[in-house]
């Protein structure tokens, strides 16, 4: 079993929400991703989405493309991807990391040698934007034979016969894109968000976690309110593209502290 | 359309052609995805539907398009016959229109106000704001920084036709960023949207209600050649970049199994340069823009830079029917590179008056090559899908002359 259904026990023992972070992998340099993802954890980060990059990242806004295209020019693989994660295995042991990406650097890889390889690497779950359930059940299957955990997307688009298919078919927790847009959309309907969670948590008998412009300690608060996890991406993005890089992980250390703050009921 | 006596039937029911084609998106799209195949389906089946896509097509379009035979172009060539299937005489210049003219009509059944697309050459951009002018809809086009500089006149066409022309300076800044911004532009405005795919790529439903829409093109010439030699052509050539105008006059050609299909990618600078947009005849199966397909990709899975002289066939993929037709050998791939699609540009212009689009060059550059190759009663068939007006700019360039 992977990490993560253990994450969501203890925080629900402890009556708090995850805080999942996103970054991308190589950004703005490959070596200062582990180091990243450690400060990622010091600011208070329960799981790691860390971004595979692609050369067309579709649904990803400007920010998350950027860093995409910054990693790529180092020349960023998944292989070297998988290397990161070996690498903060080595300190960290339990905070569980969730490969965030596209269907085809996977296939290139090779579908089975890649889900042997990242179980092998500390790898927890695997989020593939564009492998809806239609287009991947004998690769989610794989997955969880493997004890990895095959995590979807539900959208505001999606219909109440979705949300069965992809409980059924996922595992680890459910990605809520909160928008109709790409990451880092400046649209969110914080109350169309929180009228719409309760319903999916009943319906998919995992955790949610809510992603897509979510921008401030004020927002994650909210929607720390009524989903089990907040996930933010393109502003600590933003936080590493404006930071010296020497200094990049403190900042991202400092900002995660206090989206961390204002989810724990503290001031944002 | 598909004919009842056409036994050829694919895609299945998710979009598969063969391990090809499907739905890779993000699941905000998924549901955008049934409702479109839900309405073209409907659609499809609506005598109404189609009485007005034919209408439009003979009276706006100029259909049937001639098919011409470029005899003295043969004599010099010494070999077959070529036959010109003169889709550069539709309004608007090119094969495009076709399609654009199916997908506002579905839009506009839909009650969808704006429509977007996405352009290379700009030749799907110019038909989609004509139709989007014809039927009274907002237009946005999205097209690479690279190509707009490469296609001025149509950017300014498309203006003229009252699109607005957004420039994508992401990625290599041409056709597939562009398809990459026009598809986020969709999944943010997906309630009020129609976006208007100008080839047989992207998600189901597109490749199929694409290529049933280009199907008239084939469809004519099974009527049209009978006429003109009294029996159906040896082979059929078109180019491929995405294939919208290969899989038109392919697809009812598809169960003559006596009709040789030859599609013909862009060589570019050479396949060995590693400079070109073959993605057939030097790609690998991977996942893009929402179907599994033939892609330039390096081993890691990152799409390639491709380069091809004609914008239209600058793409790194190709329609999924396109890689199963491949696949089961039942269609040919070939190549052609930049001078050779060039010679055959200037060689049609003296010998035949008639002005091809560089990526039509390429398919009348093979049909040159395959020509003398050949008895003198045989009968090629090549698709003229557009005219050369938009690339004066490019060959006038490489000659060292500027406007």
């Amino acid at each position: 079993m992977s990490r993560i259904p253990a994450t969501f026990w203890r925080l629900a023992a402890a009556s708090r929400k995850a805080l999942i972070p996103f970054i991308t992998a190589g950004d703005p340099e490959p070596g200062l991703t582990v180091g990243l993802m450690h400060a990622l954890v010091a600011g208070g980060a329960d799981i790691i989405e860390l971004g595979v990059p692609f050369s067309d990242p579709m649904a990803d806004g400007p920010t998350i493309q950027r860093a995409s295209e910054r990693a790529l020019a180092y020349g960023v693989s998944l292989h070297i991807v998988l290397g990161m994660v070996r690498e903060f295995r080595k300190q960290d042991d339990v905070t569980p990391v969730v490969l965030m990406g596209y269907a085809n650097p996977i296939e290139a890889y090779g579908a089975e040698a890649f889900v042997a390889d990242a179980v092998a690497a500390g790898v927890d779950g695997v989020l593939v934007v564009d492998y809806p359930p239609e287009e991947c059940a004998g690769f989610a299957a794989q997955m969880k034979g493997a004890g990895l955990d095959p995590i979807f997307l539900l959208a505001p688009t999606s219909t109440a016969a979705r949300f069965a298919e992809v409980a059924q078919m996922g595992s680890g927790y459910i990605y809520y894109v909160s928008l109709k847009g790409v990451t880092g959309a400046a649209n969110l309907d914080l109350d169309a968000v929180a009228q719409r969670i309760p319903a999916i948590r009943e319906k998919v008998g995992m955790p949610v976690g809510v992603g897509f412009g979510i921008r401030d300690g004020a927002a994650a608060a909210r929607i720390a309110a009524v989903a089990d996890a907040v996930v933010i991406g393109s502003r600590i993005i933003e936080e590493i593209e404006n930071s010296p890089r020497d200094q990049a992980a403190v900042r991202v250390t400092a900002f995660l502290r206090g989206i961390r703050n204002a989810m724990d009921g503290g001031n944002p | 359309m598909q004919t009842p006596e056409n036994s050829y039937c694919l895609p299945d029911a998710r979009g598969h052609f063969g391990k090809y084609g499907g739905i890779f998106v993000a699941e905000t799209l998924i549901p955008a995805l049934e409702e479109l195949r839900l309405a073209y389906e409907a659609a499809k089946a609506d005598a109404a539907f189609r009485a007005e896509f034919e209408y439009d097509l003979k009276y706006y379009v100029g259909r049937p398009s001639p098919i011409y035979h470029a005899k003295r172009w043969s004599g010099l060539l010494g070999g077959a016959q070529i036959y010109l299937k003169r889709e550069d005489l539709n309004h608007t210049g090119a094969h495009k229109v076709n399609n654009c003219i199916g997908q506002a009509l579905l839009a506009r059944r839909m009650g969808k106000k704006r429509v977007i697309a996405e352009t290379g050459a700009g030749m799907h951009g110019v038909a989609t704001a004509t139709v989007a002018a014809r039927y009274g809809m907002e237009c946005v086009v999205y097209m690479g920084a690279e190509d707009i500089r490469r296609q001025a006149a149509n950017v300014y066409r498309m203006k003229l036709l009252g699109a607005t022309v957004v420039p994508v300076e992401s990625g290599s800044k041409t056709l597939k960023d562009a398809l990459n911004e026009a598809m986020r532009d969709w999944v943010t405005n997906v309630a009020d949207t129609f976006y208007i795919i100008g080839t047989v790529a992207g998600p189901h439903p597109y490749p199929m209600m694409v290529r049933d829409f280009q199907s008239v093109i084939g469809a004519e010439c099974k009527i049209q050649m009978p006429e003109l030699v009294g029996r159906q052509p040896d082979a059929v050539i078109a180019c491929v970049g995405g294939g919208s105008n290969a899989m038109g006059i392919f697809y009812d050609y598809i169960p003559l199994a006596g009709v040789r299909l030859i599609g013909v990618e862009a060589a570019g600078l050479g396949i060995d340069s590693g400079k070109h947009a073959a993605s057939i005849t030097a790609g690998t199966p991977g996942v893009l823009h929402g179907n599994r397909t033939y892609l330039l990709q390096d081993k890691n899975g990152q799409i390639i830079e491709t380069h091809s002289v004609s914008a239209g066939l600058d793409y790194p993929g190709v329609g999924p029917e396109h890689a199963w037709l491949h696949d089961s050998g039942r269609a040919e791939y070939v190549t052609v590179d930049d001078e050779e699609a060039l010679q055959a540009f200037r060689d049609l212009c003296h010998v035949e008056g008639i002005i091809p689009a560089l990526e039509s060059s390429h398919a009348i550059a093979y049909a040159a090559k395959l020509a003398p190759t050949l008895a003198k009663d045989q009968v090629l068939l090549v698709n003229l899908s557009g005219r050369g007006d938009k690339d004066m700019h490019t060959v006038a360039e490489r000659s060292g002359i500027q406007f």
